[in-house]
């Protein structure tokens, strides 16, 4: 489609003071308006900044990860419907925003990016970090993957097949890593321990545990 | 819009750059800029595909060069003027204007465990029928709108496969301009590496990407 006239004279670049000289008193300036307007409620601000500093993040992820390798049943609603089986572990709702999980596996490689703007799976990995957000992932992990992966130290086999997902629309995604050799002793909790951020992006193995094995 | 957020495929952004146990916020502004966003948000003035062209409307140089929360806190500014929220004596003042009743704030703290999981807010439990079907192929149609779109540059013009119907979601390229939500079908969409880039490419490799039923052609 193509945007009205209004809408472009609205949206004109000058509009945008993008690069502000002290971003600290400007926001503080802002917030200050903000709440003494009514628009936002102090406590609600902090409480959402203690939701994604303390509570949201990659542990849930991590939490999800670790049943799906103990629980074939539980693997199994998850790569069916993930909205709900994430929302079984009360990380999201049945109703709420749509999940999907990609299962990797010796042969499938799986990474997710969003290449039109910063797209992540908030309510089981956080905030996403800046290079998941920056110019470099965006661009080139869609048309040279493997290179990609192998800033991060991830080589994989030429005969591995890599799927990237590019999180155009409202689905989120979430990586099934593979779980390690060598984690068959350990319990979902200490599972959960080993299963990274970028494990859950793709863009990482999970490592076995240095002390696997040892009684 | 054919804008610079629109960058897959191109190659010379230099390498990735990774910040070790890289915290959630560098700096406390971030993070009151984030909750901001949110709070404010929760007035349903915009949409997120309204704040996303938002973003992409930053001067080019801008988007490359400009921290993540300040291009935030830059968009945060031109919606709530946009929208009506705020005016721009109070904006350049920092204070309300005299007599203008105080409002109630929609998002407090108790709502927040509810709010966050349904913070996207764009499928719609609605009957659509969808144009196409698991399996079949489609190509992205060849469009180059100066709005909003979601169907990237690289995939335009190229045969891919529907693998998922998704359901269906309001569409960004009128939602963003608060020309209504106009639901349909979302699929993912499986282009072979080699068809979005040659033979450079890896043959097994491929590219999903979720397509709107109007980013669609039968192939």
């Amino acid at each position: 489609m193509t945007a009205n006239p209004a809408d472009r004279q609205e949206h004109h670049h000058h509009e945008h003071q993008s690069v502000p000289s002290d971003p600290t008193l400007r926001v503080k300036a802002l917030e200050s308006l903000l709440v003494e307007k009514g628009l936002v409620d102090r406590n609600a601000l902090d409480a959402l900044v203690d939701t994604y500093e303390n509570k949201i993040g990659p542990r849930n992820g991590a939490r999800v990860v670790a049943r799906a390798w103990v629980d074939a049943a539980y693997k199994a609603r998850l790569l069916a419907d993930a909205t709900s089986a994430i929302a079984e572990l009360g990380y999201s709702s049945k109703q709420g925003d749509r999940m999907l999980v990609v299962e990797n596996t010796p042969k499938v490689h799986n990474v997710i990016v969003c290449t039109l703007c910063s797209c992540y799976p908030w309510p089981v990995l956080g905030l996403p970090p800046v290079w998941y957000k920056s110019a470099p992932y965006r661009s080139r992990v869609v048309i040279d993957p493997r290179g990609v992966l192998g800033e991060f130290g991830l080589e994989l086999a030429e005969d591995v097949e890599v799927r990237v997902w590019d999180s155009t629309a409202e689905l989120r995604y979430l990586v099934l890593p593979e779980r390690p050799a060598g984690t068959e002793r350990l319990n979902e909790e200490q599972l959960a321990a080993l299963v990274t951020r970028d494990a859950m992006v793709g863009v990482a193995r999970v490592a076995p545990p240095e002390a696997a094995g040892k009684p | 819009m054919n804008g610079i957020h629109d960058m897959g495929g191109m190659q010379d952004m230099g390498p990735i750059q990774y910040e070790r146990n890289e915290p959630v916020f560098h700096a406390p502004w971030e993070s009151r800029v984030f909750a901001m966003f949110i709070a404010a948000g929760a007035w349903r003035k915009w949409n997120l595909d309204a704040f996303r062209h938002t973003r992409e409307m930053l001067p080019p140089a801008d988007y490359l060069l400009v921290s993540y929360y300040e291009q935030w806190h830059s968009c945060l500014r031109d919606l709530l003027l946009r929208r009506g929220l705020v005016s721009a004596a109070e904006m350049a003042s920092g204070v309300p204007a005299p007599g203008a009743p105080k409002a109630t704030p929609p998002l407090t703290a108790d709502r927040i465990p509810a709010a966050l999981p349904n913070r996207i807010h764009a499928h719609r439990d609605i009957s659509v029928s969808p144009r196409f079907q698991v399996g079949e192929r489609v190509r992205a149609r060849n469009i180059n709108p100066t709005g909003h779109t979601r169907l990237p540059r690289y995939a335009r013009g190229k045969v891919g496969t529907v693998c998922l119907d998704h359901g269906v979601y309001v569409f960004p390229d009128t939602n963003a301009h608060f020309l209504g939500e106009n639901p349909q079908h979302v699929y993912s969409v499986r282009f072979a590496a080699r068809e979005l880039w040659g033979q450079q490419a890896a043959p097994q490799d491929s590219v999903y990407v979720d397509m709107w039923d109007d980013y669609l052609e039968p192939a």
